[in-house]
């Protein structure tokens, strides 16, 4: 069975298939309107969110299917205690494949096991969140035509961070590709990423608390918003949540060819006024996932245009 | 201390003393109808002190179990008095059902009836995470 639950799953040269798909999607897109005509995806989202499952959605209809799903974990069986298991055994027999969001870290792979269709990690809890590593890494390809040879630049809630854990490991397999990681100490990288991926792959590391001290290095500044709920204190995340904001006075030490990007939603760490700035990608950056999500979908359903 | 030979058993040398006890629970030895002699403490010149563990009959052995709680164990099976075959033991990549996960967000906290399981990643030190949130299981030896 096809799944994404890991974008370690992935080895580089099937991520540079995904977007090489990606690429001639963005060129041709009337060419993959009906590729997945007569197949449903079902975006099963135990927790609130807005762009991905409309991108999951947008990408679907885009490719003439079909979807089906809740976007509230209180709207579905689950409210009444059903497992994961049972639900998506359920959801199997309705759907053609699964994008799924939940909470609880792991619980798209107990997913993957039950459900007889391929599921999608679409983000669970502090753990992975695939598609958004394979959007990061499409849009640094599409604005660098490499995804070598690049200083990136990560910035914020390194802790809690999941898309952060998850470009850094991607990215770590990619020639001359050294990270410069700011964040306050409360919320630096967890250990086992700066041991087990980053020093056992012998790859540039630098741990600051200044974005300024750094700013003229960076090929790519990848932003974060301290997220709440993933404190279990509310005074910790108060004390946190304004570190690092980005405004055009900071970007002034900055090269030209910056790229900024951010998972998003942000809440305030970047300045709107940066928004008008042409190395500011982020809203680029959700476009391309909708693109990214296509191509997955695809491979996944294992269906050609 | 004088404990007689087997004749067909399995015997659990070189276990970490002070881990018999725990490894004759594990293994539900306290179940078995046959003799179980537990000795604990034993000299030994390449430990110092081991404990032992004699079985007088030949059981089916969890060896993942016990190579993760003590890899250093080494299995002798006993069959008519002779020994038959010797295992030393290595810290198993999978382990299924023994350790708990401690990450109060992981799937495992609320899904019914899950097995627990755990990958070993990185053999020097030891270190095993759960396969669904990959938190660091509590080193076996600690």
């Amino acid at each position: 069975m096809n799944n994404l639950i890991d974008i370690m799953q992935m080895s580089p040269e099937e991520i540079q298939d995904l977007i090489n798909k990606a690429m001639d999607i963005i060129a041709n897109p009337g060419k993959y309107s009906e590729a997945c005509k007569g197949k449903i995806l079902a975006t099963l989202f135990f927790e609130p969110s807005t762009r991905t499952r409309l991108s999951f959605e947008s990408a679907m209809l885009s490719l003439g299917g079909n979807v089906i799903g809740f976007s509230d974990g209180k709207s579905s069986s689950a409210a009444k205690g059903e497992s994961v298991s049972d639900t998506v055994q359920t959801v199997g027999c309705y759907a053609d494949i699964i994008a799924m969001r939940h909470p609880k870290e792991g619980a798209p792979l107990v997913a993957s096991r039950r459900a007889g269709v391929p599921v999608i990690n679409a983000g669970d809890g502090g753990h992975n969140h695939p598609t958004q590593t394979l959007t990061d890494l499409l849009t640094i390809y599409r604005e660098k035509g490499t995804l070598e040879n690049l200083t990136v630049g990560l910035c914020g809630d390194l802790k809690f961070g999941r898309t952060v854990h998850s470009l850094i490991s991607a990215m770590s397999r990619y020639k001359n590709v050294r990270f410069i990681m700011i964040s306050p100490e409360e919320l630096q990288v967890p250990r086992y990423l700066i041991t087990d991926v980053l020093e056992a792959n012998n790859i540039p590391y630098q741990e600051v608390t200044s974005l300024d001290d750094v700013m003229p290095e960076l090929d790519v500044l990848y932003m974060t918003r301290v997220q709440k709920e993933r404190f279990f204190n509310e005074a910790d995340y108060m004390r946190l949540k304004d570190s690092y904001i980005l405004t055009p006075e900071k970007l002034r030490t900055a090269k030209e060819t910056l790229s900024i990007m951010h998972p998003l939603p942000r809440v305030n760490e970047i300045s709107v006024a940066v928004d008008d700035d042409p190395r500011a990608i982020y809203f680029k950056q959700v476009a391309n996932g909708k693109f990214i999500r296509m191509a997955l979908i695809m491979k996944l359903l294992e269906v050609n245009a | 201390m004088i404990i007689g030979k087997i004749k067909d058993g399995i015997v659990l040398d070189h276990i970490t003393a002070g881990r018999g006890m725990e490894i004759y629970k594990v293994l539900g030895l306290d179940k078995l109808d046959c003799t179980v002699a537990m000795i604990k403490n034993a000299d030994s010149i390449k430990m110092g002190k081991k404990d032992i563990i004699k079985v007088g009959q030949i059981i089916d052995l969890k060896f993942d179990v016990l190579g993760y709680i003590d890899p250093g164990i080494t299995v002798n099976i006993i069959q008519n008095g002779e020994l038959v075959k010797r295992e030393h033991l290595t810290l198993p990549e999978r382990v299924r059902g023994i350790i708990k996960c401690k990450n109060p967000r992981c799937i495992t906290s609320t899904e019914q009836e899950l097995v627990q399981e755990f990958r070993l990643t990185d053999r020097e030190k030891k270190i095993y995470r759960c396969i669904y949130c990959e938190h660091e299981a509590p080193n076996p030896e600690e």
